[in-house]
């Protein structure tokens, strides 16, 4: 079973951009949409030294990080190119106009 | 109109009688009802006829008093290139040759399963054997004030059609809400007919289910060029008007005028009545792969199901949905597998096809090919080597040969070089290798159509000594305008010399085959004004770039077009989005301005006060002569700007490829050493040079004398103040390789320190590349390069100065004071999670 958190909808963020979302002490998730208005969820940690990746530049389905630029894939959150590193994903749905993110694995566990 | 039918009344030999009464009691046939005379419902009959005509005996319920008409083609009856008679799909005739019980203008409005009948709003019940709900949908209606005023409709029928043409008689404005398939069809009509149309698109693509950025752009400019304002990123407030709609508020307060207002955001599957009669019903209703739902006696097909969890909005799926479904009415049991669908809009002139998945993702190559002078946008996407989706933009000629590709899953591999080109070019002759076909055209086949150069031409001018790309640009024109064929330039070089092609100059990213020069001089000289403009028309070979050329671009047209360019805050890096410096633990760190490094003790209050209410770790003296403050949340930037704002203090800009600080010494107020003003000068300065973009950081100094303490020769403008005047250095910066600055001139005058500082400033705004600081483009063009420009042509230098000026005209709008009153808020905010729900 997953539970599914309401964020809102696709017009609140940013085409080629992201919002975040917290939810309970977790920690901080970025929402992206691309371009051709997909959405996907990742840990807002870049993989190399933790930076916000929701404040990078988000082109195709990947964003270059802010700090130093390492282009990770939205889709499977893993470091592109000579860079290795995975940064954990998060279960997007879009239904019924609004986006839901799936409940943080962490906080599952606790509930 | 022929077809129209008055009345249900006229159909009905027995009024509100039971459907016995009617039928010989020697017909021993099942009793088949379909609720809904559309486009699935009629289809499912005529393929259930072709397999077994005498199997079941038909009645069919519509809403619309008409006879099957074709819906798709209600957009040209709109453009009047069509009459309703053009559009009937069944005749009078077909239900009466076919024994088929036509009960037009009479909707159902229960289904009892227990009994097994159907009641319609006259009264009359009819008893089934099996049942066919084909309901189709219903338009979205969005919830706003005035939606239900007289003037407000939807696209769904042709008794919209009626109120359309009607309305379109009497002229005036008109808006369509909703920029997709549905609600373009309805403009065009709408402004073929005369009235002033607006287009309200909520995204900020048109259509942007079926087309990406690129071709939903050039569909956008098309629609302009054709009369039509389009409004993307626009959202409905309200519909108002006394006692008919007058027009529409959007959330930003602009208004428009309209006395009709069409209302094309999407659709619903027509779900209530087999909700009611408790079948079971998710977004459409739930069918299996024979059309049947959650009893065994009621089929449903079209728009209004749900079948593995997809509903349909395009008539392909329902062919494929009625042939199963007939199958399985006649015991041969195929089985529908859901359907990939593709969209052409119907929109005469302009030729718009998509299909399929052309989101992108992992595993996912696209191929990319622009035309610029055809306006011609393909883009097909690969994913382990079979075509997964497809968009045509201005000649989608080759739809239906990738549609099929895309279908079929075949294996594109043997042709993936030239899979773009399209059909008769990928499987014509088995020329598969690119320099093969290359070697293979004609002398005077065409390689540059924008310059008209053939392919005999060009290997000419390799022969007599072009190696590289460049050189061939240069030699003979072909590749050096759109760079479409830049591709067939570079077979030819290697089909020409092989090994002994020369690489050519640097791109500007992997997204382009230009470099910034090119790209800067097509941009002034074809006038664009918009990102996706710019990828189009020197053909991108990505859909939206990368992070490399968006803040390129982003910066190229800023400086281009001040006052008229929007800037693309997604192309901005990260300090230019936020106004602030990043820091590595994801806060940040402002600098608010201070003129020339001078304070006084309300700023210094404000940045204490902000220091203590904000909880900052830290403040520092800069090297750039003011004050940071650090570990700023994002949340707090807007409250901290407004508080630093009150104290009259503006951005500093010290995260910007800007303008940063104009650092000064004491000079003659106060040194015993000092020649001119120093400090009153860098005042000047800064007040002048503030809030500028640059192709990268800029900062300046002036000194009071040739001591020089403040720094002024390892600027990119530095002053050093002397008796006679003002010398004035250029292209200097410390940093990992520090460069000494070189000396440009020197002038008598205050003003003309002001005045030469403008124009260089503009010189390098304009002609340096993107992320070169002056002393890598001063080493670049030389010096003597720049002192031609600035000093020896005057009115060269007046010009600059001038440029200059007028843009900072718009630059001088303090960013902070902007997103204290609240822009861009959402970019400072986290999302607000509502609900949670378990499934
Ligand atoms: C203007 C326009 C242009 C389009 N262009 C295209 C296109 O280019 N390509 C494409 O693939 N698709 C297009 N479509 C979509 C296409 O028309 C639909 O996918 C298709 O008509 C769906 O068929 P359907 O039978 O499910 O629904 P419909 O054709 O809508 O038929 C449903 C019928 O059921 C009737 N009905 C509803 N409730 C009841 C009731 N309780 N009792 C009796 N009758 C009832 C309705 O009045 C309607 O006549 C277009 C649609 C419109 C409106
Ligand atoms: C991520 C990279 C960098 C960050 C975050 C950064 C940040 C800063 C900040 C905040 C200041 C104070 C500026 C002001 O008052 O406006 C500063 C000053 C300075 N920076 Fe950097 N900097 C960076 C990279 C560089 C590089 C690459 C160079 C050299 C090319 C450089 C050279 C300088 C110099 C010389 C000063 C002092 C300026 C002066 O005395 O006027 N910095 N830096
Ligand atoms: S540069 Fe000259 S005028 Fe300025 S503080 Fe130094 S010694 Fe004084
Ligand atoms: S010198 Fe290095 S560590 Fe210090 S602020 Fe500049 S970039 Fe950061
Ligand atoms: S932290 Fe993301 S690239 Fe370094």
């Amino acid at each position: 079973m997953t539970d599914w958190i309401d964020i809102g909808t696709l017009a609140d963020i940013p085409q080629r951009g992201a919002r975040t979302v917290q939810i309970g002490g977790e920690k901080e998730i970025a929402v992206f949409r691309t371009g051709d208005d997909q959405v996907f969820a990742l840990v807002n940690e870049c993989p190399h030294k933790k930076g916000p990746l929701s404040q990078g530049i988000v082109h195709g389905h990947s964003v270059a990080c802010p700090l130093h630029n390492w282009n990770i894939a939205l889709q499977t959150g893993e470091a592109q190119g000579a860079d290795e590193g995975c940064t954990p994903t998060i279960a997007v749905k879009e239904e019924g106009g609004r986006i839901w993110i799936a409940r943080p694995v962490a906080m599952q566990a606790a509930a | 109109m022929e077809f129209q039918i008055e009345t249900q009344a006229a159909m009905a030999p027995v009024a509100g009688g039971d459907d016995q009464m009617l039928v010989p009691m020697d017909d021993v046939r099942e009793h088949l009802v379909v609720v809904g005379n559309g486009m699935a419902g009629c289809r499912a009959v005529e393929e259930l006829l072709a397999r077994d005509g005498a199997r079941y005996r038909v009645t069919i319920f519509g809403a619309e008093p008409y006879v099957n008409y074709n819906r798709i083609m209600l957009s040209p009856v709109l453009a009047g290139e069509k009459t309703f008679d053009d559009i009937v799909i069944n005749d009078r005739a077909w239900y009466d040759d076919n024994d088929i019980a036509l009960i037009a203008g009479d909707p159902v409005t229960a289904i009892d399963r227990a009994t097994k009948s159907v009641t319609a709003q006259s009264g009359r019940t009819v008893h089934y054997d099996k049942l066919l709900i084909a309901t189709g949908s219903d338009p979205f209606i969005i919830p706003v004030p005035g939606k239900d005023l007289p003037g407000v409709i939807s696209f769904r029928d042709m008794k919209d059609v009626d109120t359309m043409v009607a309305a379109a008689g009497k002229g005036g404005n008109a808006v369509v809400i909703g920029g997709g398939l549905l609600g373009l069809e309805a403009a065009h009509g709408l402004t073929l007919r005369g009235m002033k149309v607006t287009v309200i698109h909520l995204m900020d693509t048109l259509m942007e289910r079926q087309l990406d950025e690129a071709a939903g752009w050039l569909l956008k400019s098309a629609l302009e060029g054709r009369g039509q304002t389009i409004l993307t990123g626009a959202n409905t407030a309200e519909i108002y008007g006394e006692d008919k709609v007058e027009g529409v508020r959007l959330k930003d307060g602009r208004e428009i005028p309209a006395s009709l207002v069409v209302m094309a955001v999407g659709i619903r599957p027509a779900t209530a009545l087999a909700r009611e009669a408790g079948l079971e019903v998710n977004r459409g209703i739930k069918v299996d792969d024979h059309m049947v739902t959650s009893d065994a006696d009621v089929l449903a097909v079209g728009e209004c199901v749900e079948h593995d969890g997809n509903v349909y909005g395009l008539v392909a799926p329902l062919w494929d949905m009625c042939r199963s479904l007939a199958d399985g009415l006649t015991d041969q049991h195929t089985g529908y597998k859901g359907s990939v669908t593709s969209t052409k809009l119907k929109v005469a002139g302009l030729d718009v096809f998509s299909a399929g998945d052309f989101s992108g993702g992992e595993g996912c190559e696209d191929i990319v090919l622009r035309d610029a002078s055809r306006g011609v946008y393909k883009r097909v996407v690969v994913k382990d080597d079979k075509v997964i989706g497809a968009v045509l933009y201005g000649d989608t000629a080759d739809g239906g040969w990738y549609f099929d590709l895309l279908k079929r899953g075949e294996n594109v591999a043997e042709m993936r070089d030239l899979l773009i080109f399209g059909q008769a070019f990928a499987q014509g002759g088995g020329a598969l290798d690119p320099k093969s076909a290359v070697a293979a055209l004609s002398d005077d086949a065409e390689i540059c159509g924008c310059n008209g150069v053939s392919k005999g031409q060009v290997v000419a001018c390799i022969e007599q000594g072009a190696c590289s790309l460049d050189a061939v640009r240069t030699g003979c024109k072909a590749s050096a305008s759109c760079g479409s064929c830049t591709g067939l330039v570079e077979n030819l070089l290697a089909v020409v010399l092989g090994d002994d092609v020369q690489s050519g100059p640097k791109t500007m990213c992997k997204c382009t085959s230009f470099g910034h020069d090119d790209v800067r001089r097509e941009i002034v000289a074809q006038d664009m004004r918009s990102i996706p403009e710019v990828m189009q028309k020197l053909h991108w070979s990505t859909p939206d770039g990368c992070s490399s050329c968006r803040p390129a671009l982003n910066y190229y047209l800023l400086c281009a077009l001040p006052g008229v360019y929007v800037d693309d805050q997604q192309s901005r890096f990260v300090n230019e989005r936020m106004h602030a410096n990043i820091q590595k633990d994801g806060t940040y760190s402002v600098v608010p301005r201070m003129w020339g490094g001078l304070t006084n003790p309300r700023e210094l209050r404000a940045i204490a006060d902000v220091v203590e209410k904000y909880d900052a770790p830290m403040v520092k003296v800069t090297g750039g002569q003011r004050l940071d403050i650090f570990g700023i949340k994002k949340e707090d930037l807007p409250a901290v700007w407004a508080d630093l704002n009150a104290a009259g203090m503006v951005s500093g800009h010290a995260y910007g490829k800007s303008l940063r600080t104009v650092k000064t010494c004491v000079g003659s107020e106060w040194c015993r050493f000092g020649t001119q003003d120093s400090t009153g000068l860098g005042v000047k300065t800064e007040r002048m040079t503030w809030g500028s973009w640059m192709p990268h950081k800029f900062k300046i100094a002036v000194s009071g004398c040739p001591r020089n303490c403040a720094e002024a020769t390892i600027k990119d403008f530095g002053i050093v103040c002397v008796d006679s005047g003002y010398e004035l250095h250029v292209g200097g910066n410390g940093g990992i390789h520090v460069r000494v600055t070189d000396l440009l001139c020197k002038v008598p005058t205050e003003q003309e320190a002001l005045d030469y500082c403008a124009a260089f400033t503009q010189l390098y705004r304009e002609e340096a590349r993107y992320l070169e600081r002056t002393a890598p483009w001063i080493e670049r063009v030389g010096v003597e390069y720049v002192k031609q420009r600035i000093v020896e042509d005057e009115a060269g230098r007046e010009a600059l100065r001038a440029r200059f000026l007028f843009s900072q005209q718009f630059m001088q709008d303090d960013p902070w004071a902007q997103r204290a009153a609240g822009a861009n808020s959402d970019l400072h905010q986290h999302l607000d999670p509502i609900s949670i729900a378990a499934e």
